[in-house]
Order: structure tokens, then C-alpha cells, then sequence
């Protein structure tokens, strides 16, 4: 099984606060960390290839100092890395990442499966595994949390679904895209063996000049066919906290329950 | 070389940009900002800079190949499970009959499914003019494939100024493939759709960075406008059965020797736990203490007919599903009432619930952050204060 993990380098959203005052947000010191639900695909990736065998590469369009991201996959047990920087890659909007990445995938070679997490943490689209399976023209299956069946002879895989209303069970030919979501594992940790591997791994920087099938045009900012125009606080919550104290359990919920009534929302 | 641009001549070196950027790009050299290669044109900075010294530059000259004014109208996908609409679809209806209103323009519901041509009558008395129905065996279950390439050929032929779809798990899976075959813009989970009088482009408001800033989006060159809209963000409108509207039916554009992917079975939870849909929310934290403890947030959420949710924290420790959680990992949810019991506030869990109506926090610590965004709140027991308020609504609601 060939498997290629795509990874986004995201702000570490845990040391970020609100500043009350302009409603932006606060980051003391830098740090970047590996999309959470891309952390899940890498260790699907990983588990599908300790039972059949094969590769896992992971790969991520970024600034340069994505790269960490892609040594601490490394480190956690992936082959090979990719890195995709190019100031002609800056300011992709959803579309525009999906297709760089496509470019890439396609040059990397053959595989079965594409892992994605289900949306990154900071655009919180969930649209570049989906624009990635389109432009390769292959299957796609979104909110994954559990592969039921893989079987490579055949190159059928089963897998359910997270969906509003339950899950659902759906079979499809290999290769896919599979994007997952949270509950499909628990990832690993990094392991001193791999730690060393990674620090010493060469991983290939590619440009825009790497990918030569690609339309200039459609990269970057201006590929993006969506521009962002403005950038606003989210309106503010109106009114104040009606913290609701008595001296008795009783009374206030009494009280809490015929204000929730007044709200005329139940 | 990042794309922001610092004018030197405007920058007062007061810090505002840093302090915004939440890449770590920025940083003030000799009382002047000075971005590095971190900066990903995101924008966050430019709202923060008192004096418009930040600036992205328009690197889009850009002719469009094709004429944009051929695009006209406003089409809304239905998204149906079984033969029963989502309600979702139904908001849409109701905001894209206003967009085309605004536009002098037809509304479009595109109704794909098998026997679902109730569902195209229930699109035109909220507010379609016209429906596209494809009724048709092998789209009897939601697959990408086969629904995405019936919407890119009719899409191709009439050309629609504007598609919209629900973002739920389908309509982004659906809206993703669309977008990308199409060559076109596509923006997520947006919360605010309107027409700029200008231009006559969408406009499309949408959360980013965990809710914390909102982004505007426009889609100049390329058609049609796409975006998927998030739940409870529209107003429900009312059916009038009286409506007339056209029917057009089509063909589903795969055969089905050409389809890969097949559902096999549907396990439906039960109803609370549909957090998308649910209009009350009682959701549990880490102060629930263990899966008991989820008794008494359910017996409260049966008396107000509402869905349970949870905190990661609860999550995380086993004692309830995944598919309950609420937050930046899990689902973002707008109900008319959330009730956080025992949930302390962290951000992630914040950006997941704060556009809730009304909010009620009922925690032990009167420090926690989500009293910050609460409207009303208790400080004390859970255990002795659910009881209480799930009693006091049963004497209340249903006598």
C-alpha cells in the first residue's frame, strides 16, 4: 500500500487568548504545530502500513518552515516528505491549494490511499481533500472514522462515515481520498529511532518550477478564484451575564428556568 | 518574500499587527513592522493597524476567458436523507429567495435523489421558482460522484450566478468536488450572504481562526458564486402551498456501471445527538465527573426536547461519544438555547458554541471563561442545580 498524507502546519490555537478589548488574538511567542486532524491521518497512514506493507509519504504546501511539520511526521514513523514552498504558492485560497497538491501527488507516483484530515484548524474549510480527489479524478471519502475493510488483492476498501445523522457504511474501489476525522485513532507519539531518522532525512523542497505540468495562472493568490475583501471582529454578544445567586438550590432554579421561559425560545 | 506589504511611510510602529497575526509573522524592527516568511496573506493584521499601513496587493490582474454576465440566477441544492429534506435546505430557500429577489432573478432548487418529487413541490412552496429534479435509482443514496457530475453538467449548461449549499457533511463533501471540477470559488460554513449594491457580487461572510475574526469573501471572476452556509444562520421561511413553479426533470449524468462508491448501510443515532439540527443543546464538561453524570445533563435535555453535547474534556476521558462533542475538533453548533454545565470555557470549546442565542452556564468556579460569554449563569453544584431546573421545567413546560 503507497500512502500519501497531506499535512497543514497550523498556529498552535493552545497559547493563543482574546484580547477583550479588540477582539483579535493574542500569541505569546511562535509556535506551529501539525493540524490536529491531520495528526489522525498520518497515524491511519501509518497503521495501514505496519498491516500490508508499503510507504507512507507525507507532504504539505507552506512557507518554508513547514518543513518541521513534515520532520515531525517523520518522526512519528512516516518514510518520506515532501515539501511544497514557493512565494508562487502564497495566499492559495481552498482551490488553489488543492490543485499545487494535486500537481505534487501526481509527480510523487503511484498510490492507493490519500489521507487528509478532515478540515485544518485554522480556514476550517474541510474543501482541499475533496478539491484534491476531484482534480485526480478519483474517489473521495470524506469524515471517515473507522476503515472497516481494506483489501488490497481486490482493491476494495470499507469505511464508515460521520455524518449529522448517524454513520453510514460505504464500500469503494481503491484509490481513494479519505479525509478523517477525530475519533479514527490515537495517534502516536514520536520515537527516538524515527526522531533521528527525521533529523537526518532530506526532505525535497519543491517549487512551482517542480511541477511542470502546472498553470502558472492557477497558482497562488492569483489562481485563488475567492479574495478575501475585509476583515471584522465578530459582532459582540449583547447584554451582560445575569448571574443568578439565592439562598436556596431551589429558588434559583426557579428563577433561572422562568428567565430561560421569557426568552420565549423553548 | 511574503505578500504583505508594510508602508513604511504610514507604519507607527505601534504593535497592533503583532499582536494580531497569529502565525508569529510579524514583528517590530526600529519602531517598524516587519512581516516574515510565516505571513500567508490571511489578513488578520490589516483589521488591527490603526492606520491602514498593511496591505495586500491585488497580484490579480486577471481577464475572465468567459462572459460572466451569461450567469444568471440563484440555485439552492437540496440536500434530502431517505426522502426527508434537511432543514438546512429549507434556511437556504428562504435566504436565496431574498438574494434573488435582490438580483431580479430566478430561484433554482436542484432536488436529486429517488422518489423525490415530493421534495420538489416542498422546494417550490418555500420559495423556488424553478426545480431541477433527477429522480433516479443510483441517486437513491448520497455518493460524491454521481451527484457531483449531475450538478457540474447542469451547472454547464445554465449557468447559475450563484449555487449554494448546506454545510453539512454532504453539501461540503458535494461543494468541495463541485468547486474544483468547475474551476471556481467556493467558501465554507458561511454565516452572512448578501448582495453588494456596487457590484452585484456575492458577498460572503464567514468565521475564521475559530471564530475569533470574520471574513468577507468575494468570488470576482469566476461562476458561478459558490458557498456552503452553516445551520440556524437563516431564517426558517414559511411554506405557501399555493406557489407555482416549473419542474424540469433530468437525467443523473453516471450510469451506474461507472459508479465506485456505494453505501451499504445507514446506523442513525438517535435524535440527541444531532447537534447540527438541534434548536436546545444541554451539553456536559469535565465537571459532569464520568459517564453517569451524563444522566443528569439528558434528563434535562428530554424535558426541553433538546440534543446532549459535550466538551472535549469529557470526550477525551471516555465518557461520551465523539459525535456529541462540541468545539474547534468538534462540531460548531448555533442553537436557540445552549446550557454548559460543568464545562470550564476553553477556546476551542468557545468557537463552537458562542453565536448560540441564548447561553447558560452553570459551573462551580466563578472564574471560568464561558460566564464570559454566558447570559445567564449559576455558580455551584451541578448535581444539586440540574435536578432543580430539569423539575423546575417539567412543572413549568408541560403543565
Amino acid at each position: 500500500m503507497n500512502i500519501i498524507v497531506c499535512i497543514k502546519q497550523v498556529p498552535g490555537v493552545t497559547d493563543v487568548k482574546i484580547n477583550p478589548e479588540t477582539n483579535t488574538l493574542i500569541r505569546e511567542g511562535v509556535s506551529s504545530i501539525i493540524n490536529p486532524f491531520d495528526m489522525y491521518a498520518i497515524e491511519e497512514g501509518l497503521r495501514i502500513k505496519e498491516k500490508f506493507g508499503g510507504k507512507v509519504k507525507v507532504i504539505s504546501l507552506g512557507p518554508p518552515q513547514a518543513i518541521n511539520a513534515l520532520r515531525e511526521a517523520v518522526g512519528m514513523g512516516a518514510d518520506e516528505a515532501i515539501s511544497l514552498s514557493d512565494r508562487a504558492f502564497a495566499g492559495s485560497d481552498s482551490w488553489a491549494t488543492a490543485y499545487a497538491l494535486a500537481l505534487a501527488i501526481k509527480k510523487m507516483g503511484d498510490f492507493n490511499i490519500i489521507l487528509c484530515g478532515k478540515q485544518a484548524i485554522d480556514g476550517d474549510t474541510g474543501q482541499v481533500g475533496p478539491g484534491i480527489a476531484s482534480q485526480l479524478g478519483i474517489t473521495q471519502l470524506t469524515y471517515v472514522f473507522k476503515i472497516v475493510k481494506l483489501e488490497p488483492e481486490s482493491g476494495m476498501i470499507m469505511v464508515e462515515r460521520l455524518l449529522e445523522e448517524g454513520r453510514e457504511i460505504v464500500e469503494a474501489k481503491l484509490p481513494v481520498l479519505l479525509t478523517v476525522v477525530k475519533d479514527i485513532n490515537q495517534p502516536r507519539g514520536a520515537t527516538l529511532y524515527h526522531l533521528r531518522r527525521a533529523a537526518k532525512l532530506r526532505i525535497p523542497v519543491w517549487t512551482a518550477g517542480d511541477l511542470p505540468e502546472a498553470d502558472l495562472s492557477k497558482l497562488g493568490l492569483k489562481g485563488s478564484p475567492t479574495q478575501v475583501i475585509k476583515i471584522s471582529s465578530p459582532p459582540k454578544r449583547e447584554g451582560m451575564l445575569d448571574l443568578i445567586k439565592t439562598d436556596s438550590v431551589e429558588h434559583s432554579a426557579a428563577i433561572l428556568a422562568d428567565k430561560i421561559i421569557a426568552e420565549k425560545i423553548l | 518574500m511574503p505578500l504583505l506589504e508594510v508602508d513604511k511611510d504610514k507604519c507607527i510602529g505601534c504593535g497592533g499587527c503583532v499582536e494580531a497575526c497569529p502565525l508569529g509573522a510579524l514583528s517590530l524592527v526600529d519602531d517598524m513592522a516587519v512581516v516574515n516568511d510565516k505571513c500567508t496573506a490571511c489578513g488578520a493584521c490589516m483589521l488591527a493597524c490603526p492606520v491602514h499601513a498593511l496591505n495586500l496587493p491585488d497580484a490579480r490582474p486577471r481577464k475572465s476567458s468567459e462572459n460572466l454576465a451569461a450567469y444568471k440566477g440563484v440555485w439552492i441544492w437540496m440536500e434530502q436523507f431517505h426522502g426527508r429534506t434537511g432543514s438546512i435546505s429549507i434556511e437556504m430557500l428562504g435566504q436565496g429567495r431574498k438574494l434573488a429577489d435582490t438580483r431580479k432573478v430566478a430561484l433554482t432548487a436542484c432536488v436529486l435523489g429517488h422518489n423525490v418529487e415530493h421534495i420538489a413541490k416542498e422546494a417550490i412552496s418555500f420559495g423556488a421558482d424553478r426545480v431541477f429534479l433527477a429522480d433516479d435509482e443510483s441517486l437513491a443514496d448520497y455518493t460524491t460522484a454521481p451527484y457531483a457530475s449531475t450538478l457540474i453538467s447542469l451547472i454547464r449548461e445554465y449557468k447559475p450566478e450563484i449555487f449554494l449549499l448546506g454545510a453539512s457533511a454532504r453539501g461540503r463533501d458535494l461543494a468541495g468536488s463541485v468547486a474544483s471540477v468547475l474551476y471556481t470559488g467556493l467558501t465554507a460554513d458561511c454565516t452572512g450572504l448578501e448582495i453588494d449594491p456596487e457590484n452585484d457580487l456575492l458577498l460572503q461572510t464567514r468565521p475564521a481562526f475559530g471564530g475569533n475574526i470574520m471574513a468577507t469573501i468575494i468570488c470576482p471572476d469566476h461562476r458561478p458564486q459558490m458557498a456552503t452556509v452553516r445551520y440556524r444562520v437563516f431564517e426558517m421561511p414559511v411554506a405557501d402551498d399555493k406557489r407555482q413553479g416549473q419542474v424540469i426533470s433530468i437525467k443523473a449524468a453516471m450510469r451506474p456501471e461507472q459508479i465506485t462508491a456505494r453505501v451499504i448501510d445507514s446506523i442513525l443515532e438517535k435524535d440527541e445527538i444531532n447537534l447540527a439540527d438541534a434548536r436546545i443543546i444541554v451539553a456536559g464538561g469535565r465537571g459532569v465527573g464520568g459517564p453517569a453524570g451524563f444522566e443528569t445533563i439528558r434528563k434535562l435535555a428530554v424535558v426541553l426536547g433538546g440534543a446532549v453535547g459535550s466538551s472535549r474534556g469529557a470526550v477525551d476521558a471516555g465518557w461520551i461519544s465523539y459525535a456529541h462533542q462540541v468545539g474547534q475538533t468538534g462540531r460548531t453548533v448555533r442553537p436557540d438555547l445552549y446550557i454548559a454545565c460543568g464545562i470550564s470555557g476553553q477556546i476551542q470549546h468557545l468557537a463552537g458554541m458562542k453565536t448560540s442565542k441564548v447561553i447558560v452556564a452553570i459551573n462551580k468556579n466563578p472564574d471560568a471563561p464561558i460566564f464570559n460569554v454566558a447570559h445567564y449563569g449559576i455558580v455551584g453544584d451541578l448535581f444539586q442545580i440540574l435536578p432543580a431546573l430539569t423539575e423546575q421545567f417539567r412543572k413549568k413546560l408541560h403543565h
